[in-house]
């Protein structure tokens, strides 16, 4: 295909905007992303298309999978554009109904239609509903709007348009400077201003120069990167392509995690496209500049997230990180100047450049500008991936956006930034969205991950959650954070067994400063805040755990008596039907008693019991 | 143009040179039970395609896990005679990524999420039904070599949480009462 030119970009853009304007046809969008697939998405798209072209409305619509829409556990998805009706869990036979009443009959189908959680009444559009109406969208502009797998659809709602002016129009130096008026930090979690990062990258004198891409997104309860490749990987890979241009370097890679197949996917079609209209390659837009991007494929080691051991990994190598000084901006990828950014971060690159940092800059808090993907999962009523401006509140994300905790449970605590981060209680709550103040309450603002937990959430018990993971995950290269993390999940699981003994509590926050200052990378470094957090606003829980052998929140089933309270069972039998081991001894309109010789401690009987009636 | 010709090496000095598909041929295929003749050929194809690309030992060490479903030892022997790597490195790669395991698998993967999203919602007792059901540890494979049971990190399907991948087929909302009838259709 023809190479185009700046002048025939924007051509290719009007062309495409006069002939979306002159068919006139209404789109389907259906989602396609991870989740949809999961819950079905595609044979709803098949049945929806096959029941179009039954009833020959193919010259008026059109279906289009797009990437994830953002309102994962309403999947599938659908929004029928410009109109803005919006569909939830559809399955493949509710198509013919879609298309009789709502295509042909010209009215929306009810039964299909989100229903609000709070006062049960349908709402039609989604503008209307919460967890879109107070999202600022920025980043995610394009999600759930265009085929992901079409470049025509990104050019046409101005794609590439940051890269022909980045390229054309200024000045390496120019793009520095933007990037840093805009104040755009890295979002991966530390926070490092992204335009300072590269302007060390830029000084840097050496004939290769790499920039990489941060696709490794191991914090459990994340997925705004895999959703921001498989919704708008043109934005990525023009992020990548103006960074290349500020530092002046030749060769890229997305470092992306092999658990995510059709983010790969998609983002290998997207190069593939962008290079076949010389978007990629040599000569990009008849500008004299070159630039070559490839997947890197992880194998599955949370500790490549670090920027030195992602490097390591790309090598072909154990990914273990390294100690810095020298900085990856004077020797990174084969010891040559790289810049490693995070996939949200690069999507957010080209809009600064055509708007301008101070338009980027225009949002936010007075040290962290711009929006904020995050992945609102766990407790809560509304999952998904949501954006909003920095300076919003946790609660307005966690009950506005994500519609508070369902099932008439009390909120417990919000979990942000993974393993690395922590736990914030209640009254927290009305911390705003900011790198520093975020730090202040003892987590940190990390990729993304918001994880709700109610009231049934054991906070002793997340703390050994995270630790074994991040045991597992410690590369062992360091002593501190390889036999340190095993120590303190040794302690955590002793005092979630019921072996707990004074002076654990107190060994957890010694060792706590002790990994804090002597790690070599920041995995080890902040291995101890899920500990010190949930330590710092539930020292009670650890405490019962301790001295009580008992746990509040009865998960930790070592504590547990698995005895029926004869007082409160009413014979009803749920718990003997429920019981996987037969267990549970009961006949009819009599009370049951449990079996501890079969018992398993699965908590079945406990979930199931309606009447709390088991210890 | 010549700088550019220099940077898409991609190498920073590191070039491996290609030793040929003939010095291929003198490499001697070891013999295994679980690799058979199209095999090798495949695990051929996949070291010529890789060998001149430096750091590419991870994705061809991936590329011949899918052919034959694990890393045997003489496998992994194998492919760093054929990218001039020495054994030791081959194997600390192996040892080092969660991806690869070095041990036969089960006919089907069961891949149970244990990120925190999941964790919340209740994935511990599912994972102990499973594993009180057919008498599996965590990494493990049933006698009959039906079932691996695997325990992930987050798949990032947190809206389905929590969440089972069954070879390809990704199950959300799984619960410790549902979860045996869903593995039951797969024999």
């Amino acid at each position: 295909m023809q190479k185009l030119t700046q002048r025939e970009l924007e051509k290719r853009r009007e062309a495409l905007v006069a002939a979306r304007a002159a068919d006139g046809k209404i789109r389907l969008l259906v989602c396609g992303g991870t989740g949809c697939h999961a819950t079905g998405s595609i044979p709803v798209i098949e049945a929806l298309k096959a029941e179009i072209e039954k009833n020959g409305l193919g010259d008026r619509y059109a279906v289009v999978e797009t990437g994830c829409n953002g309102f994962c556990a309403m999947g599938p998805i659908m929004v029928v554009h410009p109109e803005g009706i919006f569909y939830q869990k559809l399955t493949a036979e509710d198509m013919p109904t879609v298309v009789a009443e709502h295509l042909i009959g010209g009215k929306p189908v009810e039964k299909l239609l989100y229903k609000n959680p709070v006062d049960k009444k349908r709402i039609p559009l989604q503008s209307d509903i919460p967890f879109f109406s107070h999202q600022m969208p920025r980043v995610l502009r394009n999600k759930g709007l265009i085929d992901p797998e079409s470049i025509d659809d990104y050019i046409e709602r101005d794609g590439y348009k940051g890269v022909a002016k980045a390229l054309l129009e200024m000045r390496p130096a120019e793009i520095i400077e933007q990037m840093k008026i805009s104040g755009l930090r890295g979002r991966g979690g530390a926070g490092f201003p992204a335009g300072m990062k590269w302007d060390f990258a830029s000084r840097s004198v050496s004939d290769i120069k790499y920039v990489l891409c941060n696709a490794d997104e191991g914090d459990p309860g994340a997925f705004m990167d895999r959703s921001i490749l498989e919704a708008d990987p043109h934005a990525v890979i023009e992020g990548m392509i103006i960074a290349a241009r500020a530092i002046d370097a030749r060769k890229g890679y997305v470092y992306a995690r092999t658990e995510y197949p059709l983010a790969i996917r998609r983002l290998q079609i997207a190069i593939d496209q962008a290079r076949e209209l010389g978007l990629m390659g040599q000569n990009i837009l008849d500008s004299g500049f070159d630039f070559e991007l490839e997947i890197y494929q992880g194998a599955g080691a949370f500790v490549c997230g670090e920027e030195t051991a992602l490097m390591r990994s790309i090598e072909g190598r154990r990914g273990m990180p390294r100690p810095r000084p020298p900085f990856p901006a004077q020797k990174g990828l084969w010891e040559k100047p790289t810049i490693l950014n995070n996939v949200e971060t690069f999507a957010n690159v080209a809009q600064i450049i055509v708007n301008g940092g101070q338009w980027y800059a225009s949002v936010g808090t007075e040290k962290s500008k711009g929006t904020k993907v995050f992945a609102i999962s766990g407790d809560v009523n509304n999952i998904g991936l949501v954006e909003v401006p920095m300076g919003a509140s946790l609660r307005s994300i966690i009950f506005d956006v994500g519609g508070g905790v369902p099932d008439k449970k009390k909120f417990k605590a919000v979990q942000l930034g993974g393993p690395s981060g922590g736990c914030i209680p209640e009254a927290y709550l009305d911390t705003p969205v900011d790198y520093e103040e975020i730090a202040k309450v003892g987590a940190i603002m990390g990729s993304g991950g918001v994880i709700v937990m109610d009231e049934d959430t054991c906070m002793v018990d997340m703390a050994r959650f995270f630790m074994d993971f991040i045991q597992d995950e410690s590369c062992g290269k360091c002593t501190p954070c390889r036999e340190g993390t095993r120590r303190f999940l040794q302690i955590l699981e002793k005092i979630c067994d019921g072996r707990g003994e004074p002076g654990d509590i107190e060994s957890l926050e010694e060792l706590s400063v002790i990994i804090k200052d002597t790690a070599l990378c920041g995995l080890g470094q902040t291995a101890p805040n899920p500990v010190l957090s949930t330590l710092r606003y539930f020292r009670d829980e650890y405490n019962a755990h301790v001295y009580e052998k008992r746990c509040p929140a009865k998960r930790c089933v070592e504590l547990l008596k698995f005895e029926i309270d004869p007082e409160a069972c009413t014979g009803c039998g749920l718990c003997f039907r429920a019981c996987p081991v037969e267990a549970i001894v009961w006949k009819k309109k009599e009370k049951a008693r449990i079996d501890k010789e079969k018992c398993i401690k699965c908590l079945t009987c406990f979930n199931k019991c309606k009447f709390g009636a088991i210890n | 143009m010549r700088v550019c010709r220099k940077q898409t090496g991609v190498t920073g000095g590191l070039e491996f040179k290609p030793i040929g598909e003939a010095n291929m041929k003198h490499l001697m295929r070891p013999h295994h039970p679980d690799i058979d003749e199209t095999m090798w050929n495949r695990i051929d194809q996949i070291i010529e395609t890789h060998r001149p690309r430096p750091g590419s030992v991870i994705a061809a060490l991936r590329e011949c896990q899918e052919v034959v479903g694990y890393l045997p030892v003489p496998l992994m022997d194998y492919i760093g005679r054929g990218m001039n790597l020495p054994p030791s490195d081959v194997y600390g790669v192996a040892s080092f990524y969660s991806l690869f395991s070095m041990t036969p698998k089960g006919r089907h993967t069961v891949r149970v999420c244990m990120g925190t999203a999941c964790y919340v919602k209740g994935i511990k007792e599912v994972m102990s039904r499973i594993s009180n059901e057919y008498h599996i540890e965590e990494g493990g494979t049933t006698g009959d070599r039906r079932f691996s049971l695997e325990a992930v990190r987050c798949l990032g399907a947190c809206g389905l949480a929590p969440v089972m991948v069954v070879d390809h087929d990704t199950h959300g909302d799984v619960k410790a009462d549902g979860v045996l009838k869903v593995l039951e259709r797969y024999e």
